[in-house]
This record gives structure tokens, sequence and C-alpha cells, in this order.
């Protein structure tokens, strides 16, 4: 519990904590201060050839120029779109198998081995497939971008389902709980903090998904950016692509430790 | 008047490598408003006869009557309160206690009236909104006793419910524990396999042979003491008498 009163010595502790805290983020905002002026200026000064690696000032130059033509927002948000429906519908899809598995062992123990299979198996091989299925576009994208996280999705849920202690569900089954109701009050709500670490990995997995289904298929996004910069030799287009969508994986990743501790206030 | 009659009762389980004979062939009555212990060794199958008597595992031959009903399958005249006390973390206390009723579909005024009146009763209203986390182990023993009466059962099943106590807060629980179930006027059969416990607490010991759970003696504790407690019993003069005839009757080997 609270406590406001507090000692000298604690006081300084307080401070020291808080010192030591102010001095990561300086480092940590110095180095990437230094990381693009010596990169700005190594290519100014031509130690290193702005043609491959390009250069920070031509990358905010080129910025400036997709703004003006409103594509920046649009590339930006057309992956971010692709990602989070990938992502939802990974999550949504593999929590509600992991629900039917859970329910019935016999589907459990079938399927056990496809399960195992298909999570060895590395999705992408499957988006050319999955083109060829829907047609070049959108879908296809969020289908790549839905396997790759589905499989890993079912088996954490799962795993967190059947970590869900026994003595917790007896207690429920002497009250004369139902099997839906053992799931709600006590299977599900207990798996929540599980499943919040799957979907953390998730926002990582439905990425890689929607950039490579974006550098098979797609017309606009990062992804194709990143691609087509690469093929018309326009490294500031591929470097200034490649950041925006650094910023855009740490924003989505963020928000999702926000949904942790929102869903985890009782553990303070 | 017998509330609860266990007839020739045994249990069988069946897994893969072996049958394992947990329960022999027991018999056994609790009286209406008794408390009576069950005492035996660790994985004599104490644990296994709570939960037929719960309902929740059935039985291989024998039946368990309840008031002359035959129990088939949890019902709410039976209360269970485990060895842990298993409060879900993200309900806070009040959710804690009405979990029982949510699930039975009895949440009604009256019901959630009387719990905050028990609440109030057992000093606990001013925790209502806690969570779980904020509470000692002792009181979250006794939230799970309010959460088992919440329910309103006949007969409460007590599976060492004080095992996971340090003794200290075991000696404090155990006395406010009986004073609740007292008060409630519930009957009440506990299981432990701490001797002193069993004799502190109980109208009468049961005490059980080795696996399988087989009953070897029934001990009336008769302590010459007014207004019994927990701790008032445990400086009776006949406590010892009763530990030592209990302590032969388990058939303990000190190696
Ligand atoms: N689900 C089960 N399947 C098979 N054997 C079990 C199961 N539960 C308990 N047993 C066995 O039955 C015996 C009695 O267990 P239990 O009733 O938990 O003992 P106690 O509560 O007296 O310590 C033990 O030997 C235990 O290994
Ligand atoms: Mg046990």
């Amino acid at each position: 519990m609270l406590n406001n009163n507090f000692s000298k010595e604690h006081e300084l502790y307080l401070k020291a904590v808080k010192r030591r805290k102010t001095a990561v983020i300086i480092v940590q905002i110095l180095i990437l201060i230094i990381f693009f002026l010596q990169w700005e200026l190594t290519a100014r000064y031509k130690i290193v050839d702005p043609f491959l690696v390009s250069q920070p000032s031509r990358m905010i130059k080129f910025m400036g120029k997709l703004y003006s033509e409103g594509m920046l927002f649009r590339h930006i948000w057309v992956t971010c779109y692709e990602t989070i429906i990938g992502f939802l519908l990974g999550t949504i899809v593999g929590t509600l198998i992991a629900i039917i598995l859970w329910w019935s062992d016999f589907i459990c123990k079938v399927l056990d081995p496809y399960l195992v299979v298909l999570n060895a198996l590395p999705k992408i091989a499957l988006g050319p497939i999955l083109i060829f299925w829907v047609g070049n576009g959108k879908t296809a994208i969020i289908l790549i971008a839905l396997t790759i996280s589905l499989i890993v999705t079912i088996i954490s849920v799962l795993t967190g389902f059947k970590e869900v202690d026994e003595d917790k569900i007896k207690l429920l089954k002497t009250f004369g709980a139902s099997k839906s109701q053992i799931l709600r009050y006590v299977v599900f709500p207990s798996s929540i903090p599980t499943m919040i670490s799957a979907l953390k990995i998730n926002v990582g997995l439905s990425y890689v998904g929607v950039i490579v289904g974006e550098f098979l298929v797609a017309k606009e996004g990062l992804g194709f950016l990143i691609v087509f910069g690469g093929q018309v030799a326009q490294l500031d287009m591929v470097m200034l692509s490649i950041i925006i969508l650094s910023i855009s994986a740490y924003l989505m990743y963020e928000a999702v430790a926000l949904l942790e501790k929102k869903f985890t206030v009782w553990r303070s | 008047m017998a509330k609860l009659i266990i007839e020739n009762l045994s249990m069988i389980y069946h897994t893969i490598e072996a049958e394992t004979k947990a329960v022999d062939n027991l018999s056994l009555e609790v009286l209406d408003g008794e408390f009576l212990s069950i005492i035996g060794p660790s994985g004599c199958g104490k644990s296994t006869l709570l939960s037929v008597i719960a309902g929740l595992l059935q039985p291989s031959s024998g039946r368990v009557l309840l008031d002359d009903m035959e129990i088939t399958k949890p019902c709410s005249k039976v209360g269970y309160m485990l060895q842990r006390d298993h409060l879900f973390e993200w309900r806070n206390i009040f959710s804690n206690i009405t979990l029982g009723l949510e699930i039975q579909r009895k949440c009604s005024k009256e019901s959630l009236l009387k719990i905050e009146r028990m609440l109030e009763k057992y000093g606990l209203s001013g925790f209502k909104n806690y969570y779980p986390h904020q509470l000692s182990g002792g009181m979250r023993q006794r939230v799970a006793l309010i959460r088992t009466l919440a329910i309103d059962p006949d007969i409460l099943l007590l599976d060492e419910p004080f095992a996971a106590l340090d003794y200290q807060t075991k000696l404090a629980v155990s006395e406010e524990v009986y004073k609740i179930i007292k008060q409630e006027g519930k009957t009440a059969l506990m299981v432990t396999h701490d001797i002193s416990e069993a004799i502190a607490l109980s109208d009468r010991v049961a005490v059980l042979s080795k696996r399988p759970a087989k009953l070897k003696n029934i001990y009336d504790i008769k302590l010459s003491v007014e207004n019994r407690t927990p701790l008032k019993s445990r400086e009776a003069p006949e406590f010892r008498h009763y530990f030592n005839a209990i302590w032969k009757e388990l058939d303990i080997h000190v190696e």
C-alpha cells in the first residue's frame, strides 16, 4: 500500500532510481542521434557510397516528396491495415480453434500430428498457392499473414488452456459448473496472460506475412516500396520504408503491451 | 440423526499402468451439526473420499446418502473447501464470493444481501473491492470459506483446509473457521493428516488405514473445557491422551 511519508534514506533511494532511469533514456537517444549523424556525414564526405546505403537527408527529402504526392500515409496505412486485419483474424480464429481442441480431447489427439507438421512448415511457402486461389491483392496478403500467425496462436493458446490449475476447475465443478461455464469462468480468464504474450509474438509474425505478401503481389504498401525501390535502385525509398516499418511495428507492439496492462490490473 | 451416510464405499482408479484401489469398503455416518474429522496418512485416499461425497467422482461400488438422497452429481447442498483457497486473482473479493451463486444462477438480491451480512460479521466488508493478492493467507482462507457458505450448503467438506498455512496462521485461522462454521450451524466433514488439528476441532475423529482407505477406529472427543474452541481444546487435559491414542492407531513409523 502507498505510503507517502518516506524516510530520508528512502527518498535518496528513489532519487537514485530515477537518475538511473533518466541516464538510460539519454544514452538511448544519444545512440540514435549518433547513428544518424555518422550516417549523414560519412555519406556526405563519400566515405561510404550514398548510392548503396542512402543518406538521412535524402530520405527526408524523399519522404517530403511522397507526402506532397499524398502517398506517404497511404502506403503506411495499407501495410498497417493489412497487418492489423491479419493479426486480429489470426488471433480470433486461432483462439476459436484452440477452444474446440480444448473442448474435445478426441479432436485434439487426432489433430495433434497435423498441427506439428503445419507448425514446422515455413508458411511463406503457401504464398503462391494462396495468391493463385484468391488473386493478386489485399486478400492474399492478409491470408499470408493469417497463416503465419494462426498455428502459433492455436498452439500457445491451447497450452495456456491446459496449464490452468486442475484444482480451480475442480472448485467450479463442486459448484456444478458446466463445461462452457468452466471455459468462461476460469480457463479463459486465467489464460489471458498467455494469450497476450501470443499476441505480442503475432504482431511480429503478421508483419512478416504482410511484407512477404506485398513483395509478392502488392501495388502499394511499405513492402511494395521496399521491393520497388530495390528494383529501380532507389535506396532512399528502401531505407525510409524500413525505418517507417520499424516504427510502426514498434508502436503496434506497444499498443498490445498497453492492452496487457489493462487486462492484468488485478496483478498490480 | 445422521446427515450423511457413506455405505460400503469402494473406489478404484484405472490408469494405463495400474489399477489403484483408493477406498476400500468404507462405511461412516456424519451426524447433523457435528464436526467430524477424518485422519489418515498422506495418499491413503482421503481426497478421493471427499470427491466421491461431493459427487465429482462415481464410486466403484457403494453409495453416499445426504438426507437420505443418493448423491450422484455435484449439488448445492454440499460445500467443498479445498486445501488452497484458489481465489481467482482477476476477480475482486466480492465477486470471488459470488462465484458459486453466479454459476448456479442464484444471484438474487437476498443472497447478495446475505453475503454482505456475512462479510460484515466476519470482518471482511472493508476488503470487498480488494483483489486476492492484497490479502493475507489467513484472510484469503476466510474468504474461501465464505465463498463456500454463500451457496448455503447443508454440509461442508474441508480438504486439509489449513495445510498451506504456516503454524501460527493455522492456529488463528482454524479458530476463526471453526467459529464461523458453528455460528452458521453447519455440519462439517474435515480431512487432515494433522492429529492435533483433528482433535482440536472435532466432535469425532475417524482414523483411516494406509491405502486403500479403510475405517480403523472412531474416537469420540470429549474434552473438559467450557465453550469449546480449537485453542481452548488444545489446553484440555485429555488432549494428550487422544493424541497418543490416535498416534498409535495411525501406526506411523519413525525412522
Ligand atoms: N485421478 C487419479 N488417477 C489415478 N490414481 C489416483 C488419482 N487420484 C488419486 N490417485 C491415487 O489414489 C491414492 C489416494 O489419493 P488421494 O485420495 O489424493 O489421497 P490423500 O488425499 O489421502 O492424500 C493415491 O495413491 C493416488 O496416487
Ligand atoms: Mg489429499
